[in-house]
């Protein structure tokens, strides 16, 4: 990020910063996960940080436990909402075959962060390839260097419930640096967007993966966060 | 003081309509136009706005037609196919014109992501010679919506604002001119009598002319508008509508000295003026849009009528493809393929992905399906048991035709329950059809509650009074549950959430002359399996079976509760020490709580479970039951 020229984490961006900033961000993952919440925050979150943004979402049908996909545009220029095919910076992979079918749209170089719970379709149809996570997550680690693994939803399940695992995700996004603004812009639309009653338990999971990714040795990107807190 | 809000392009017009005055709302569900309405009914109370989810597109664009006859601002919204239904009024309506300002917003789906068709409200409006708006953002959304009511209201004519999906379900910095929504004017007008409002053909032939005038008159304004915009001074012109201008943007980035391109955010009446200035500045000419070739149509008798050597290239000559939803990709071929038959040697180039779709390994196909515990799928199993049942016993075959809602997710495998499906309330007419030319064949139609009272009835009152021999199975999952659970009329209360008369659909069938009406519980998330649930399928099945052995209409009101809005306690799971692995439920049911972990062959019940208790009773060894505790 920081060699793109996007603002330093945590102060609003100077205007000069600005100038050709753009970072694409795709979230992946099946109907019910909660990618358009994600999404939506990431949204926010770019809005207070001081960038433009546009967002596309998938809503509707797919939503029953389909394939759905957000594609969230940040910058100082408004574009279209899609995501031309590489060009994502980052790729938030709520699920391992959703994350892979979504592959295209990451430029070479791009970051990635999979949760490596899967979750099989409710049917097979006849002729649909055969589920292999394993395989798939093998595929994942041989084609893109240095991709963040873990498995979200065990994590957000620790801090509370498996259905905060996009926002654990988020967590882990901005602790490893990869995302252009800093973790107390996204906890402030954490606030403002998450009903009360969830709030704390999000906010859980949200500072578990913040933490959990500190410990992951030899991660790069977690390396270079810990060296640069210190 | 203006003010910046992240708003979906839905919300942007929802606000742009409360800003412009809006005091009367209606509509029906469908997406991608749902949020619109739904924002509207957020600040209908504090607004003073009239809001309602009417029973069908027609009858909503019926009322909002009431209400501006007597001077009131009012919006419409649907989506594309549902502008089909309400096409009757709209088509006349375009004759007599409006007093106070009518704004359709009308949402096209390019891919198509949720709909039955393709179809390119542009073209609509210049059929029916209404004006349409085609916004690229949520900004010229909120922006255009604003536009609209000024150009109805001076006019008098019906206005159609036109979004796409990318433009409806797109999220964007939207900067508002008023930070918070104020209270619209309280009354209008009223309605003054005048032979003006009563259509006859005298009265048409009358307006005719006039509704022509007003063709003229807006092409000639709109050349003047900034949404029709030309950028660049290269010698190949591109022209570019709604979200496909911006694809176009950032296409041909780097390479803006090639290129001029003319934005039209007014597409019908077409600005003839502002185009013809920009056609005159270029050799060679570029239509880039989703849907119908309908700039291309534009362009070409504009430069045949002024005799320009300008060749255009579009999908009528195969440069770009003539359906599906376009991207910035998509633009960059059908560019390059202009450049190449022009002879230039520069081209655009993609960006290169950390990897090619044609490297990708084999992915799982992962179709939308049911929920975990919707009643639908209990009462597909259900028929398809009793279809089995009557195949094995007397030879009879059954078809079964399907209607618009979640439940056209019953096609899906491995339930396979709908064999026919077009549009809103096709379903038990088609059936009709199909038993006068299939008459040893029986035939089961399903509907939805909220489809049935949008267009069910005139099928139900037409299989009676023709004896048609079908059986209508109406799924009364209380909510219109698809487009994110909006009320109808047989749920009790209205959009505004005031209390009104819930219609009963088994009177409702009954009094149109249906003498077999039956109504079953499918069991609901709240009942344990304790209660009513152990027989739910029994039942169903032993429903499904007497009503398609009655000669004549038949009908049954299977009656549950969508899982989408009821918070279920109870959850099932399955003993690995009874369970032999045979992967019944599994195969049978298609639920997305029972899960298969790889490499083992004894499924488990996920947490999403919503204890329907559907897969317990089909279990042939009795080895999943209530339990487990539910987060």
């Amino acid at each position: 990020m920081k060699s793109e020229g996007a603002k330093p984490e945590g102060a609003k961006p100077e205007g000069t910063k600005l100038q050709g900033m753009k970072y694409d961000i795709l979230i992946a993952g099946v109907g019910g996960q909660g990618v358009v919440l994600a999404s939506r925050m990431l949204a926010l979150a770019a809005m207070k940080a001081g960038f433009r943004m546009s967002t596309a979402e998938t809503i509707g049908m797919s939503q029953r436990e389909g394939s759905v996909s957000s594609h969230i545009r940040i910058g100082d220029e408004i574009q279209g909402s899609l995501i031309p095919a590489g060009q994502a910076d980052l790729l938030i992979g709520l699920e391992p075959a959703e994350t892979i079918r979504n592959l295209p749209f990451l430029k070479k170089g791009g970051k990635i962060i999979v949760n490596s719970h899967s979750i099989p379709p409710a049917s097979k149809p006849p002729g649909s390839p055969e589920y292999d996570p394993a395989a798939l997550l093998t595929f994942l680690e041989a084609h893109v260097p240095g991709i963040l693994c873990l498995d979200f939803t065990q994590l957000a399940e620790e801090a509370g419930t498996y259905r905060a695992a996009n926002v654990a995700m988020l967590g882990a996004a901005v602790g490893t640096d990869m995302l252009p603004f800093s973790k107390e812009i996204i906890l402030a639309v954490l606030e403002t967007e998450i009903p009360e009653k969830h709030r704390a338990v999000n906010r859980a999971a949200f500072e578990g993966a913040i933490e959990r990714i500190k410990l992951i040795p030899g991660h790069p990107d977690g390396e270079q966060k810990v060296k640069s807190n210190v | 003081m203006t003010e910046k809000k992240l708003l979906m392009g839905n919300e942007a017009i929802a606000l742009g309509a409360i800003e412009a005055g809006v005091q009367v709302v209606t509509g029906y569900p469908g997406t991608p136009s749902t949020e619109a309405l739904e924002t509207i009914l957020r600040y209908a109370d504090r607004c003073g706005i009239y809001t309602e989810w009417s029973s069908n597109e027609k009858v909503a664009l019926e009322t909002a037609v009431g209400a501006a006859y007597s001077g009131a601002k009012v919006l419409v919204t649907m989506k594309q196919v549902g502008l089909n239904v309400a096409s009757d009024p709209l088509m006349s309506l375009t004759y007599i014109g409006v007093k106070g300002a009518l704004v359709l917003l009308v949402a096209d789906d390019p891919g198509p992501h949720s709909s039955q068709t393709e179809q390119d409200t542009r073209a609509f409006g210049h059929f029916a010679n209404i004006p349409v708006l085609d916004p690229a953002n949520p900004q010229e959304a909120y922006e255009l919506t604003k536009l609209a009511f000024e150009l109805s209201h001076e006019f008098e004519i019906p206005v159609i604002l036109r979004t796409t999906t990318r433009v409806s379900h797109s999220c964007g910095d939207v900067e508002l001119a008023i930070a918070e929504p104020a209270a619209v004017e309280a009354s209008c007008e009223g309605f003054t009598k005048d032979r003006r409002w009563t259509i006859f053909p005298r009265l048409t032939a009358e307006r005719h002319p006039w509704l022509e005038n007003v063709q003229v008159q807006l092409s000639e304004r709109f050349s003047g508008f900034p949404y029709n915009s030309i950028s660049g001074s290269g010698k190949i012109g591109i022209i570019a509508s709604g979200v496909s201008a911006l694809y176009v943007k950032e296409a041909v980035k780097g390479f803006e000295e090639l290129f001029t391109l003319f934005r039209v955010g007014t597409v019908y009446p077409f600005p003839e003026k502002a185009a013809l200035s920009f056609l005159k500045g270029i050799e060679k000419l570029i239509v880039i849009e989703e849907l119908d070739p309908y700039l291309e149509e534009q362009a070409l008798q504009l430069t045949g009528r002024a005799h320009l050597p300008v060749d255009i290239y579009g999908k009528k000559n195969g440069f770009f493809p003539v359906s599906g939803e376009y991207n910035v990709d998509i633009v960059i071929d059908g560019v390059n393929k202009v450049l190449a038959d022009l002879g230039e040697t520069s081209r655009i180039s993609h960006a290169s992905p950390a990897i090619l779709r044609g490297e990708l390994p084999p992915l799982p196909v992962r179709a939308p399906t049911l929920c975990a515990g919707c009643m639908h799928r209990t009462v597909f199993y259900a028929f398809k048991q009793a279809a089995k049942q009557l195949k094995k016993d007397s030879q009879i075959e059954t078809i079964f035709s399907g209607d618009i809602g979640c439940y056209t997710l019953g096609n899906a495998y491995p339930l396979n329950m709908v064999d026919t499906c077009l549009c809103m309330g096709a379903g038990l007419s088609i059936a009709a059809g199909l038993s006068r030319t299939n008459p040893e064949v029986k035939q089961v139609a399903f509907i939805g509650d909220s489809t049935f009272f949008h267009s069910g009835i005139p099928a139900v009152v037409n299989a009676v009074y023709n004896g048609a021999d079908v059986t209508l199975a109406i799924l009364d999952n209380r909510t219109t549950a698809m487009t994110g659970h909006q009320p109808h009329p047989g749920i009790g209360v209205t959009a505004l959430g005031n209390p009104s008369k819930a219609i009963d659909i088994a009177s409702v069938v009954r009094s149109c002359g249906v003498e077999f009406v039956r109504t079953v519980e499918t069991g609901s998330p709240e009942n344990s399996l304790e209660n009513s649930l152990e027989n739910s399928l029994e039942n169903c099945i032993e429903a499904a079976k007497e009503a398609m052995e009655f000669k004549g209409p038949s009908a049954i009101v299977f009656k549950g509760k969508c899982v989408g809005i009821t918070k279920s306690g109870t959850r099932l799971t399955i003993d690995p020490e009874i369970c032999t692995g045979c992967g019944f439920c599994v195969k049978q049911l298609g639920c997305p709580a029972i899960f298969l972990p790889p490499g083992e062959d004894k499924p488990v019940i996920q947490d999403s479970c919503s204890g329907c208790g559907l897969c317990a009773q089909i279990c042939p060894s009795g080895a999943i039951s209530e339990g487990g505790v539910k987060k």
